[in-house]
C-alpha cells in the first residue's frame, strides 16, 4: 500500500521529474486535459466514432474475403465517361479533393476565430458546409449512376451482393455524417455571425472543426479501403 | 482553460422555476438519477416475471396452456436483453453513475446537464420501443439474447417478423442516449474535480463508473454496427450475416455472408458489457465494505489498477463466448489465455475486499450484509468462470445448465446484490429517510439463500449435461428423472426469491413516507457525497462555495482521531490524526 504523507500544512510540494511528474501531473486535482468541457467531450465522442467506423470497416473487409462471389473491380465501377475515354475514379478523386479542401477552410476558420475576426470566421464556414454539400451532391450522383447500373443492397449484376451492400451501408452512414457535420457548420457560422461567442470564446469553432476534420479523415480510410483495393 | 473554473459553472446552471422543470425535464443529475432508476427498475420487473414464466415452464412442463414453446423463446430473450441491458447498464450508469459522479467528485452537476437530460428520455424511448415488440403480430424476438443470425431474422424462429427489427432499433436507440449520458459521464471525472479531487483519492465507486463508460463508449459501437448490418439483412435483404441456405425445402433469398462476423461484433461489444456491469459493482461494494467495517479500503491503489487492467484486458477475451462456433484452434488458445489472464486482478480484488473486513469493526448492517453477500456469489461465479474460460472443459459444459449457473452467480446475482447493497446505502442520502432494517435482512436472506438454491443445483445439472435453452427436454437416456424435482426445487426458490423483492419494493415506497429521519450522514461515511450541506442534497448540490478535499475517502479509525472517520473535505488541522495520502501530494495544485 503505497501510502505519502502530506506535507503538515497541506501545501503543494514541487512536481517530481520524469513519468512520475508526468502521473502526478494528470491526476492532479485540476483539469485532466487543460481544454474546455465541450472540447473533451468532443474528442471522447470522435473515439467512440472511431470505433463505429473500424466495426463498418472490418464487416466489410470480413464479407469480402468470405464471400464466394468475385468481387467487383472499383477502378472499373467507379470510372467516368468523360471526353469519350473511360477515366478511373475521376469522380472519387474530385470529391476527395473537395472533402480534403474544406479541411483547409475550416482549419483557416478556427484560425480567425481565436484572431476573433468573426465575419470570415462565419464565411469560411460557409464555405467548408458548401464544400461539405457538393460532397454530399456527388455522393448522389454516384449512388444514382449505381443505382441505374442495376446495383442494389441486396444484388449486384457484376458480382458479389456484399458490394452494393457494403457500399451503400458505409458511404450512406459516411454522407450521414458529412450531412450533419453541414447543419452543424451552419448553425454555428450562424451563431459566430450574430456574434453568441463574443464573450464565451470560439472554442466551439474548433469544437466544431474537430467533428469535420475526423469526418474528413475517415473519408480517407473509406477511400483507401473501399476504392484502392 | 483557468484552474477556478474547475466544477464550478454556476451561471451555466439552469435554474428550474415550475413542476416540470423540476421533476419531468429535469436537468438536475439527481433527478435524472431517479428516473433513470425508476426506469429501469420497471422494466427489470417485468424482466424478473418472464423468469418466473420460464421456471414455471421448466418445473411443470405443459401444465400451463399459456407458455407454449414459442412464448417460452420470447420469454428468455427478453428476460435476457432486458436484465443485461435496460435494467444493469441503465442502473449502474445512468442511475447510480448520474447519482454519484457529480456528488463524489464535488462538482455541481453533470458538465452538460441538457444533454444528460435527453439521455434519459431517449434511453425512456428505447424501454417503449422494447416493450412495445410485445404487441406487434409475432411478439418479440425469440432469437436468444445474443440474437445470433441467422435464426434470429429467419421464418420459425418467434418474432422474426416486427419483433427482431423492434429489438434492434430499440438497441441502437439505446446506443444513442447510453453515448449521450456516457459522454457526460466521462467528462465529468476527467474534467470537473473539485480542489483536492486527485485523480487518486477518488472514491472507487466512481472509478468503477468511470471506466465502465469508457468500456460503453468504446464497447456499444460494434453492437450498433451489427444492429445496423443485421436490420439490413432483415429489411433490405442483404447478405451480411446470412449465407444461402435451404430453409423448409426452399433455397432462402440470401448468399455469401457470414454468421461468424455477427458473433465476433456482438462479442466484441457482448464481453467488455459483462465488466460495464461488474466495474461499478465492483467500486461501489469496495466503498460501502470499506464504510460498514469501519476500515480503510485494503490495497486501494491496486484496487485502481485492477479496475483499469479488467477493462483494459476486457476487449480482448470476447471469443472465449464462440469457442463452440467453430474457430481456428489457435484463436481458441489465445483467447483462453487473455481469460485467465483477466483472473488475476479480478482475484486481487476479492482478496482485497476479504483484507478489508479483516480485523474490521464491522457493522452488519443491510448494505454490508448484501456486500458481504456479494463477496460469496461472486467468488463462487468467477471460479467457475475459470471451468469455462478453457477450450477443453468449455466444450462439454458450454450448451448446458453449468454455463446458466455460471453467468447468473457472475453477472446476475452478484451484480444485482450490489445494486441492492447500494440503493440501501444511498437510499437515506437520496430521501433522507432510512430503509426498514428489519424487512431489509428478510430480504436479504431469503435473496441471498434463495439465490444460492435456484443457481447452484444449475451447475450440477450442467455436469449432467442437461441442455441449456430447451422448452422441454422430455425423456432421455441421459437425463435421470431426478433432475425433474431439482427442477421443480429450483422453481420454487425463484418464486420465492421474486416474491420477497415485493417486500423490498414495499420498503422502498413505505420508508419514502415513513422511514426514520437519517440526518446527513447516518452511516458515517467519509465520501463527499455525504457532507452536503442539505440532505437530501438541492439543485447545485454544494451550496455557494465547492468542497474542497484534503484527503483520500477513506479515512476510518485512523488512529488519534476524534471520530472514527474523517470526511473528504476536513482540512487537516481540524483533526488530531494523522492524515492519510495515497501518493500524489505533489500533485496538488492549490
Amino acid at each position: 500500500m503505497a501510502q505519502e504523507e502530506l506535507s503538515p500544512d497541506g501545501t503543494a510540494v514541487a512536481l517530481r521529474d520524469g513519468w512520475d511528474g508526468v502521473v502526478a501531473d494528470w491526476s492532479a486535482d485540476k483539469q485532466a486535459f487543460s481544454v474546455p468541457w465541450g472540447k473533451a467531450m468532443m474528442w471522447i465522442f470522435l473515439l467512440s466514432d472511431t470505433f463505429i467506423f473500424s466495426c463498418f470497416l472490418t464487416g466489410y473487409m470480413t464479407v469480402r474475403i468470405s464471400t464466394t462471389e468475385p468481387w467487383p473491380i472499383p477502378s472499373e465501377v467507379f470510372a467516368l465517361n468523360l471526353f469519350g475515354q473511360d477515366i478511373p475514379l475521376i469522380l472519387i478523386a474530385i470529391m476527395t479533393f473537395i472533402l480534403i479542401s474544406s479541411s483547409g477552410t475550416m482549419a483557416m476558420a478556427v484560425n480567425f476565430g481565436y484572431a476573433r475576426e468573426r465575419k470570415k470566421v462565419a464565411i469560411l464556414m460557409v464555405i467548408t458546409a458548401l464544400f461539405g454539400a457538393s460532397f454530399v451532391g456527388m455522393q448522389v450522383f454516384e449512388w444514382s449512376k449505381l443505382i441505374e447500373e442495376g446495383v442494389r443492397p441486396w444484388s449486384n449484376p457484376m458480382g458479389a451482393a456484399q458490394f452494393g451492400s457494403s457500399f451503400f451501408m458505409i458511404t450512406g452512414f459516411h454522407g450521414l455524417h458529412v450531412s450533419v457535420g453541414v447543419i452543424y457548420l451552419l448553425t454555428v457560422a450562424f451563431k459566430v455571425n450574430r456574434g453568441d461567442y463574443e464573450e464565451r470564446g470560439y472554442e466551439i469553432v474548433e469544437i466544431t472543426g474537430l467533428y469535420w476534420h475526423f469526418v474528413d479523415l475517415v473519408w480517407v480510410f473509406i477511400f483507401a479501403l473501399f476504392y484502392l483495393w | 482553460m483557468a484552474y477556478v473554473a474547475i466544477a464550478d459553472r454556476e451561471a451555466e446552471l439552469h435554474e428550474p422555476k415550475t413542476f416540470i422543470g423540476k421533476y419531468i425535464w429535469s436537468q438536475d443529475h439527481k433527478v435524472i438519477a431517479i428516473q433513470y432508476s425508476l426506469i429501469a427498475i420497471g422494466v427489470g420487473l417485468v424482466a424478473l416475471v418472464l423468469s418466473g414464466m420460464m421456471r414455471l415452464q421448466l418445473a411443470f412442463p405443459n401444465e400451463f396452456a399459456f407458455i407454449d414453446p414459442h412464448n417460452y423463446y420470447q420469454f428468455v430473450t427478453m428476460h435476457g436483453m432486458i436484465m443485461v441491458i435496460y435494467l444493469l447498464t441503465a442502473l449502474f450508469l445512468g442511475g447510480f453513475g448520474n447519482y454519484l459522479i457529480p456528488l463524489m467528485c464535488g462538482a455541481r452537476d453533470m458538465v452538460f446537464p441538457y444533454m444528460n437530460m435527453l439521455s434519459v428520455w431517449v434511453y425512456l424511448l428505447s424501454v417503449i420501443i422494447l416493450m412495445a415488440s410485445f404487441f406487434v403480430p409475432g411478439g418479440p424476438t425469440g432469437a436468444g439474447w445474443t440474437l445470433y443470425p441467422p435464426q434470429a431474422i429467419m421464418e420459425g424462429t418467434p418474432g422474426s417478423d416486427g419483433g427482431i427489427v423492434l429489438m434492434l432499433v430499440s438497441l441502437v436507440v439505446f446506443i444513442v442516449a447510453f453515448t449521450m449520458g456516457g459522454l457526460n459521464y466521462v467528462t465529468t471525472v476527467l474534467q470537473a474535480r473539485c480542489r483536492g479531487m486527485t485523480l487518486m483519492r477518488m472514491p472507487l465507486s466512481v472509478w468503477g463508473i468511470f471506466i465502465a463508460t469508457i468500456l460503453g463508449l468504446l464497447a456499444f459501437p460494434a453492437l450498433l454496427v451489427s444492429g445496423i448490418m443485421m436490420a439490413f439483412d432483415k429489411l433490405l435483404g442483404t447478405s451480411f450475416f446470412m449465407p444461402a441456405m435451404i430453409s423448409v425445402g426452399e433455397p432462402n433469398a440470401y448468399d455469401g455472408g457470414t454468421p461468424v462476423l455477427f458473433q465476433h461484433l456482438f462479442w466484441f461489444f457482448g464481453h467488455p458489457e459483462v465488466y460495464i456491469v461488474a466495474l461499478p459493482a465492483f467500486g461501489m461494494v469496495s466503498d460501502i465494505l470499506s464504510a460498514h467495517a469501519r476500515k480503510n479500503i485494503f490495497g486501494y491503489r491496486m484496487m485502481v489498477w485492477a479496475i483499469v487492467a479488467i477493462g483494459a484486458l476486457s476487449f480482448v477475451v470476447w471469443a472465449h463466448h464462440m469457442y463452440v462456433s467453430g474457430m481456428n484452434p489457435y484463436f481458441g488458445f489465445f483467447f483462453a489465455t487473455t481469460t485467465l489472464i483477466i483472473a488475476v486482478p479480478t482475484a486481487i480484488k476479492v482478496y482485497n475486499w476479504v483484507l478489508t473486513l479483516w480485523q474490521g469493526n464491522i457493522r452488519l448492517t443491510v448494505p454490508m450484509l448484501f456486500a458481504i453477500g456479494f463477496i460469496f456469489t461472486f467468488t463462487h461465479g468467477g471460479l467457475t468462470g475459470l471451468f469455462l474460460g478453457n477450450v477443453a472443459v468449455d466444450m462439454p459444459l458450454s450448451d448446458t445448465y453449468f454455463v446458466v449457473g455460471h453467468f447468473h452467480m457472475v453477472m446476475g446475482v452478484s451484480p444485482v446484490l450490489v445494486l441492492m447493497a447500494a440503493i440501501y446505502h444511498w437510499y437515506p442520502k437520496v430521501t433522507g429517510r432510512m430503509l426498514d432494517e428489519t424487512l431489509g435482512k428478510l430480504h436479504f436472506w431469503l435473496t441471498f439463500l434463495g439465490t444460492y438454491s435456484i443457481y447452484l443445483p444449475m451447475h450440477y445439472l450442467g455436469f449432467l449435461g442437461v441442455p441449456r435453452r430447451y422448452f422441454a427436454t422430455g425423456v432421455t437416456e441421459f437425463i435421470p428423472e431426478s433432475v425433474q424435482s431439482v427442477n421443480v426445487g429450483i422453481t420454487v426458490a425463484a418464486l420465492i426469491v421474486a416474491a420477497v423483492q415485493v417486500v423490498f419494493l414495499f420498503n422502498l415506497f413505505w420508508s419514502y413516507f415513513r422511514g426514520k429521519p437519517a440526518g446527513h450522514n447516518p452511516w458515517e461515511c467519509t465520501t463527499l457525497e455525504w457532507q452536503t450541506p442539505q440532505t437530501p442534497p438541492v439543485h447545485g448540490n454544494w451550496g455557494k462555495e465547492l468542497p474542497v478535499v484534503y484527503r483520500w475517502a477513506y479515512d476510518y479509525s485512523v488512529p488519534g482521531a476524534v471520530d472514527d472517520f474523517i470526511p473528504q473535505n476536513k482540512p487537516n488541522d481540524e483533526t488530531t490524526g494523522e492524515p492519510h495520502e495515497t501518493g500524489d501530494a505533489e500533485g496538488l495544485h492549490s
